[in-house]
């Protein structure tokens, strides 16, 4: 436990009088990839935003490992029309390393050809690339990651997810995934976390790469990067929270 | 041989626009175009204030412009979109200072002066003082750089990164306080904010990065300020608004070069 990059005890949070977290408890372990799913609205950016410390919680508390250094990966990147920034120039500013760490990066991101690029002029896979490289080259002990998948086709969205797993190898980063989709998950998921205003459920997603029927509903080319995951919940929620499905509409893996 | 009233006046002009160059890119980056020109309408605010208490005027713009910056970052938000927020500051700010200067029975205040500058009446004090303004706006640039840079895209990173967001926007909202104090006698209350974006948005046409982006502002800022003048002294035309002119001259030719360029 004390080994724990990141604690949280009793987490609350209050936010226009709605209260959008509340007793959620949670902790990450060094190396670990965990995914938290939550339909919209379930306080998972709001969650995520206190674990980096860009919101103070209202309710309990967050113990950080000291020393501790986060790479953070957003959505995506508001960057006006007016703001000239390079790919190289936007790698630079995640700080001084050295030269062949950074080269290693580019490398292994498949960067190289798009350094001289325009940050406005990437596509969607291409801008993911470099955030992430952007996070992976302060080094970080934590790797979060807001929706990053958005936005990207299910081969991308695969490939992406083989990425981050061959980055936790690799750099032996622990890995907080946050996402949207709340049956298919990155299948490297150590574990799955799924957040509506509380922790509802936790568990491990179901390896399906080798059913066919799956095979099929994944489409070619995604080879085993994602899996789905069985919601198992004991309660039921009363108010009026817009799921993506009815917790019903959970047990399609089985 | 330019005389010396040439000079002071060159001097005056060029030490606001070296500044505003870069200080304008950040507001065209973090889009603060209308903060900008909320602080800027509430110098009038100021002046009325600095006559009335007898204050120097660069003071009382100071005061006021940082009073109102602290009401729209404190409000943010809150009760009204930050758009409306800034839309009814800026005219209320603008309408107050109007009517604090026609309370000043007392004094003869020369109001079109301030609204669009007075820059053939700078003195040597008025040029120390503007040189000190204008290093301390690119002194703070050059030293919050890279987070300025950070929190300018995306604060998420910023905070991330173990940076201060909200810190690096009060400092840079401190740097453009400074530079309305100083830059009124030189274009005005109406016309700083063009004086802080236009020469940035010629600069864009021209660059792949940030510091770049800076470097070619302060020189487009100084372009216009010198051909402005030049030209107000050429057609008798009042300084400031031709400085401005100038500047929207800079980026139109700015603009087609950059058409024809890219076509070819």
């Amino acid at each position: 436990m004390s080994n724990a990059l990141i604690t949280v005890d009793g987490l609350g949070l209050v936010f226009d009088g709605r209260h959008v977290l509340h007793d959620v408890n949670f902790t990450l372990d060094p190396a670990e990839i965990v995914t938290v799913v939550g339909p919209n609205g379930s306080g998972k950016s709001s969650f995520l935003k206190c674990l980096i410390g860009a919101i103070k919680p209202t309710e309990g508390k967050i113990i950080r490992k000291p020393g501790l250094k986060i790479g953070y990966v957003p959505q995506k990147l508001h960057l006006d029309q007016a703001f000239p920034m390079t790919v190289s120039r936007f790698l630079k500013l995640a700080g001084s390393v050295s030269q062949a760490d950074k080269a290693g990066i580019v490398e292994k991101l498949g960067l190289k050809d798009v350094l001289a690029r325009q940050i406005a002029d990437l596509s969607g896979g291409q801008l993911q690339r470099v955030l992430l490289a952007h996070a992976l080259i302060g080094k970080p002990d934590i790797l979060v990651l807001d929706e990053a998948a958005q936005g990207l086709d299910q081969p991308a969205v695969a490939g992406f997810y083989r990425l981050i797993e061959e980055v936790r190898r690799d750099m032996g980063c622990a890995v907080l995934m946050v996402s949207h989709d709340l049956h298919v998950v990155m299948s490297a998921s150590d574990r799955v976390v799924c957040l509506n205003g509380h922790v509802c459920c936790e568990g491990t997603p179901t390896i399906v790469s080798a059913a066919p029927e799956y095979r099929q509903l994944f489409g070619h080319g995604t080879e085993g990067a994602l899996a789905l995951y069985r919601h198992v919940h004991d309660h039921n929620h009363d108010h009026s929270h817009t799921h993506d499905d009815s917790h019903e509409g959970h047990d399609h893996a089985g | 041989m330019p005389d010396e009233f040439l000079i002071r006046v060159a001097l005056a002009a060029i030490g606001v626009a070296v500044a505003a160059g870069p200080l304008g890119c950040f507001v065209l980056w973090r889009r603060m175009v209308y903060f900008g020109d909320t602080i800027s309408h509430a110098s009038l605010l100021g002046v009325a204030f600095a006559l009335a208490l007898n204050l120097p005027v660069v003071l009382g713009v100071l005061i006021c412009a940082l009073g109102v910056a602290a009401v729209i970052l404190t409000a943010e938000g809150r009760l009204h979109h930050t758009d409306t927020l800034l839309g009814v500051s800026a005219h209320a700010a603008l309408a107050l200072g109007l009517v604090a200067v026609g309370f000043l029975s007392g004094v003869k205040v020369d109001l079109l002066s301030y609204l669009i500058g007075d820059i053939l009446a700078v003195s040597w004090q008025d040029i120390w003082i503007i040189w000190a303004g204008a290093s301390l706006c690119l002194g703070l640039l050059i030293w919050r750089w890279q987070p300025l840079l950070v929190s300018s895209l995306d604060r998420e990173m910023a905070l991330a990164h173990g940076q201060n967001p909200r810190r690096e926007g009060v400092l840079f909202t401190l740097a453009l306080a400074v530079l309305v104090a100083v830059a009124i006698k030189v274009v005005g209350a109406l016309l700083i904010t063009a004086l802080l974006i236009i020469p940035a948005a010629t600069a864009r046409l021209g660059s792949a990065t940030p510091e770049r982006m800076a470097i070619l502002a302060a020189i487009a800022g100084v372009v216009s300020a010198v051909a402005g003048l030049a030209g107000s002294f050429r057609f008798d035309t009042p300084t400031g608004p031709s400085i401005v002119v100038a500047a929207v001259g800079l980026l139109i030719v700015g603009s087609l070069v950059r058409k024809v360029a890219g076509r070819g």
